[in-house]
């Protein structure tokens, strides 16, 4: 069987470790790695494995930059699908996942326990797969709930 | 030592004065990594912010960690198996945006080793515990079954 191409993104810090603890779902597949804290993959033996910048619905200049390295990521890397669990690198990412043709998923950070979070809300137009760690806020949103890392 | 820690995105005052008037009282050494807008503690070694590395360094050295409700801290205290004292932000305090982390907290409570302080006046009994539990490294309850419609998804056609 030939693998798939897998981009698996996620922010530095517990969004990371959350994509970590799901990594038995997708790490037989032909993964790259993306996060934006250098030393991350490495702390946990993710590779391949690049970095983007961070950025948030705060910082416009940042948003774009970071909206420009992730086009060039997957215009290189060309994913058959891409697999985020926040937070605004990883809606990019499945926007631009989208349009090269990815199927998508997006799993809402387990810390949203009261309703999704803003990133989670701007991914459900990309998401094939649009998940909540939470089944109340799954159910309020009209997400699918499956379980949670945490 | 005791590692006191507010993740690196808000400030968390009420928790860092709490332990500030406790370190005293305590014979125990307390760093803490107070986040943005720290300053003014007597008692405690305060930095602002850590790297990756000198985090899970503190967090292994220390013999108990307290923290906010932060997923980031739950989940590293469960991997090294450390006890934790989580104390849930508030938004009656302006602490964050909702209370979300009542609701973390509320269910970090069923885990083994992550103990709750629901006030800060929580926190000297805890912290006086001789033989806290350690947190433990174990997939919670439905870890597989995500795990597992994931790998479905993946893997279709």
């Amino acid at each position: 069987m030939t693998q798939k191409r897998i981009l698996a993104i996620a922010s530095g810090g517990g969004h990371w470790q959350q994509l970590m603890l799901m990594r038995e779902a997708f790490e037989h597949q032909d993964v790259l790695y993306l996060t934006t804290l250098s030393g991350l993959p490495e702390q946990y033996d993710a590779t391949p494995a690049k970095l983007v910048p961070d950025c948030n619905r705060n910082q416009k200049i940042a948003t774009i930059k970071c909206a420009f390295i992730m086009l060039w990521r997957v215009l290189v890397f060309r994913p058959q699908m891409v697999i985020s669990t926040g937070a605004l690198p990883g809606v990019l990412a499945l926007a631009f996942g989208k349009m090269v043709g990815a199927k998508t998923v997006w799993v809402d950070s387990v810390a949203n326990a009261e309703e999704m979070s803003m990133s989670g809300m701007l991914a459900r137009r990309f998401a094939d797969l649009w998940m909540s760690q939470w089944e109340d806020v799954a159910k309020d949103a009209g997400a699918e709930f499956a379980g949670a890392v945490l | 030592m005791i590692f006191v820690t507010v993740g690196t995105q808000l400030p968390f005052p009420r928790l860092i004065d709490a332990m500030d008037e406790l370190a005293p009282q305590l014979g125990e050494k307390v760093i803490a990594q107070c986040g943005p807008e720290g300053n003014g503690w007597q008692n405690i070694e305060v930095h602002d912010n850590n790297t990756p590395e000198e985090f899970r360094a503190y967090m292994r050295e220390a013999r108990v960690v307290v923290a906010h409700a932060g997923i980031g801290t739950i989940l590293t205290a469960k991997q090294l198996g450390i006890p934790l004292i989580i104390v849930p932000r508030r938004i009656a305090f302006d602490e964050h945006r909702n209370d979300h982390q009542l609701a973390t907290a509320r269910y970090a409570e069923k885990l083994p080793g992550i103990h709750v302080a629901w006030t800060v006046d929580d926190l000297g009994p805890l912290l006086r515990q001789p033989n806290l539990e350690p947190a433990q490294d174990t997939p919670g309850p439905s870890h597989p079954a995500l795990v597992s419609r994931l790998r479905r998804f993946v893997d279709e056609d």
